[in-house]
């Protein structure tokens, strides 16, 4: 597969995050041939592109446009989750920095389409530098007349708020996302209702993840067949793969979808010289994970999913024979713990008894019943919390589990970890 | 410290951001921090007041999100990322190697005030493992020799440059820019937004793409985009 660069083609260029530099790559040409065009065909040119979300879920992102009741009499809000926190996942942030006016012209010219005049921002409390560039890209923007009233002379206004974060994980649900933007803890919310009818302030809202709104441009100038001559049918487009782990050449890679991590860890220089691929996560820390089994397994959304994964957000963590399988789900467990909002009994209770038997497998104090109650609890978990949280909160214990079984006797049968020699051991949260 | 006058005013302003002021509130909880280095019982007063909502409920969310602080934080909040990736390429041992040397613990500020030091959760730099972050610049690909001398520099008042991230102010200083205060216009926001953001494993798959002359297909920008009636016919 060779590399195909579209939401990362600019990142090369001097200054790329700037409006000046933007506009020199075609920068705004997108919204223009937008305004041009009705609404509702932009709505119909990413419905036909078959773009697939970029936050994890993977669902049609153009569906979710058409699903915004029009003339409704309502306002309509875009919300763009830049809650980047999966473990793992690090591509929205370097986008951000990189090519913040990629974003927000995706941010108008989808308001535009599904008739909305407020856009926010819900950035990542911690992701500072970003901060900057996005709040700098849409103050040049409001100069230049891409953003406010009456843009480039259509009509159409349009208002964007950049909003920090203040460090919750679960903020990246995206009903948990809107009552965190309204001022609340930041819990999911049942659903149905769905955001496209009952989201911000009770009013219609699209909620998409940045490289989802950041795609719109480009797919605008280039159409819906371009986008689908990269990556296979399911779910086509390019991906920017995160490649984190034991590799000589951690990095954004952005592929078509479909791309294998055999390819990937070629494009990446390979292993660390003298170690093996162990196991590796197809798309962050909620995604069940793999072992060298699956290199040769094209990673696009429904490929992934056969093979009894999820693609999620494209956060490919690898891991060699040098890295303890327990101790990696242990701190992942961890996580998991720390982050559940508390909402549900099943989330709430379950990670914290997940961390309690991981520590009892690291200090060599478990038996083969741990294993089975991790199984237990996984069950009584999954499928019974309230929101995917607790769901991802199970993948890691279940698939490493299922793959790497004896290193978890290992731990009981040797009285603690094999690989702990000379490791400095941290307290849990 | 009583808060002054002007966060009232400031708060304010943010509250004029939204179309229903409780969206403030996360905001002006970064605020508050920014005047008080944590969230006080006075900022959680101010907060109440100017929304129209209990203490209660205002503590209820400042004590829900990992950013808002219960006691007084350093000049320099170190955060170290010990969540699996980072951990096991070398995160615990930094983490372990600062709580040594600064004598403090999670969530612990040394005695000079200078340092707070924390772990945190994956801080979206993955391909940079094993990172910290200083008043949330990122530090990358540290080492605990690199995160010691990192703190002792900190301590000494010498300013270390962040590897991605604007040149570090205070943690007060940043609170603010997370309560969403930004004068593009203003010299010091100028440099801090032109600060590095990218470094090789940012551009590793651009620099790739560009040594092997690969790209995404050609497209004509002008190719129409299709009307829904012409589709329909």
């Amino acid at each position: 597969m060779p590399l195909t660069p579209v939401l990362t083609k600019r990142w090369l260029s001097p200054n790329s995050w700037t409006l000046q530099t933007y506009e020199q790559l075609e920068g705004y040409q997108a919204l223009r041939k937008a305004f041009r065009s009705a609404p509702d065909d932009i709505i119909a040119l990413v419905k036909e592109s078959t773009l697939r979300g970029r936050g994890g879920a993977g669902f049609a992102t153009g569906m979710k446009w058409q699903f915004i009741p029009q003339n409704d009499g309502k306002p309509h809000y875009l919300v763009v989750n830049a809650d980047e926190g999966e473990p793992g996942t690090c591509r929205d942030a370097p986008l951000m920095m990189a090519d913040p006016h990629s974003l927000v012209e995706g941010i108008v010219i989808t308001c535009y389409a599904v008739r909305a005049n407020t856009a926010f921002i819900y950035l990542r409390g911690e992701l500072v530098h970003a901060l900057r560039r996005v709040k700098n890209a849409v103050a040049e923007a409001y100069a230049a007349g891409y953003l406010g009233k009456n843009i480039l002379g259509s009509g159409f206004d349009l208002d964007v708020v950049v909003h920090s974060g203040a460090g919750a994980y679960i903020c990246g649900e995206e009903t948990a996302l809107l009552d965190s933007l309204e001022g609340y803890r930041g819990q999911p919310r049942l659903k149905p209702p769905f955001p496209a009818t009952h989201g911000l302030y009770n009013s219609p809202t699209v909620v998409n993840n940045v490289g989802s709104i950041a795609s719109v441009p480009s797919m605008i100038l280039a159409g819906a067949e371009w986008w689908k001559q990269m990556g296979p049918g399911g779910s086509p487009g390019t991906s920017i793969y995160s490649l984190s782990g034991r590799i000589k050449r951690p990095g954004q890679y952005e592929a078509p979808m479909g791309t294998t991590l055999r390819e990937l860890i070629e494009m990446a220089g390979g292993m660390r010289d003298g170690h093996e691929l162990k196991f590796w996560t197809p798309g962050g820390s909620s995604t069940p994970m793999f072992n060298a089994e699956q290199i040769d397994l094209p990673l696009d959304f429904d490929s992934v999913a056969k093979a009894g994964s999820i693609l999620g957000t494209g956060a490919v963590m690898i891991f060699d024979d040098s890295d303890c399988v327990v101790r990696a789900v242990k701190k992942w467990s961890e996580f998991y713990a720390h982050e559940s909002c508390g909402k549900c009994t099943p989330c709430r209770e379950g990670t914290y008894w997940y961390v309690q038997i991981y520590d009892r497998l690291e200090r060599g104090e478990a038996s083969a019943e741990d294993i089975d109650t991790l199984l237990d609890l996984s069950e009584n978990i999954l499928g019974r919390s309230f929101c995917a949280l607790g769901d991802g909160a199970t993948s890691p214990v279940t698939s490493s589990i299922k793959y790497f079984k004896d290193e978890y006797v290992a731990h009981y049968e040797n009285g603690g970890c094999p690989f702990a020699q000379g490791r400095t051991l941290v307290g849990a949260h | 410290m009583a808060l002054s006058e002007q966060t009232r005013i400031d708060a304010r302003e943010i509250i004029a951001r939204y179309p229903q002021k409780r969206s403030a509130l996360l905001p002006m909880l970064h605020l508050v921090q920014s005047e008080e280095g944590y969230v006080t019982p006075e900022g959680i007063e101010l907060c109440a007041e100017e929304l129209g909502l209990t203490k209660a409920e205002v503590a209820a969310v400042a004590t829900f999100y990992t950013m808002y602080k219960r006691h007084p934080t350093g000049d320099y909040l170190v955060s170290v990322c010990t969540n699996t990736l980072c951990g096991l390429l070398g995160g615990d041992e930094i983490f372990a190697t600062l709580k040594e040397h600064l004598g403090v613990g999670h969530d612990e500020t040394t005695d000079d005030g200078k340092v707070t030091l924390e772990h945190a959760e994956c801080l979206a730099a993955c391909d940079y493992a094993p990172v910290v972050t200083v008043n949330y610049e990122f530090f990358d690909q540290q080492t605990p020799e690199s995160a010691h001398q990192l703190v002792l520099d900190l301590r000494a008042g010498k300013d270390p440059l962040p590897t991605r991230g604007a040149p570090l102010c205070t943690f007060k200083q940043i609170e603010r820019q997370l309560a969403g205060f930004f004068d593009p216009e203003d010299e010091r926001t100028k440099d801090a937004v032109a600060s590095p953001s990218t470094g090789i494993p940012t551009l590793a798959g651009v620099r790739l793409a560009a040594d092997r002359g690969e790209t995404a297909p050609s497209y004509d920008p002008e190719s129409p985009i299709p009307t829904q009636e012409k589709k329909d016919s």
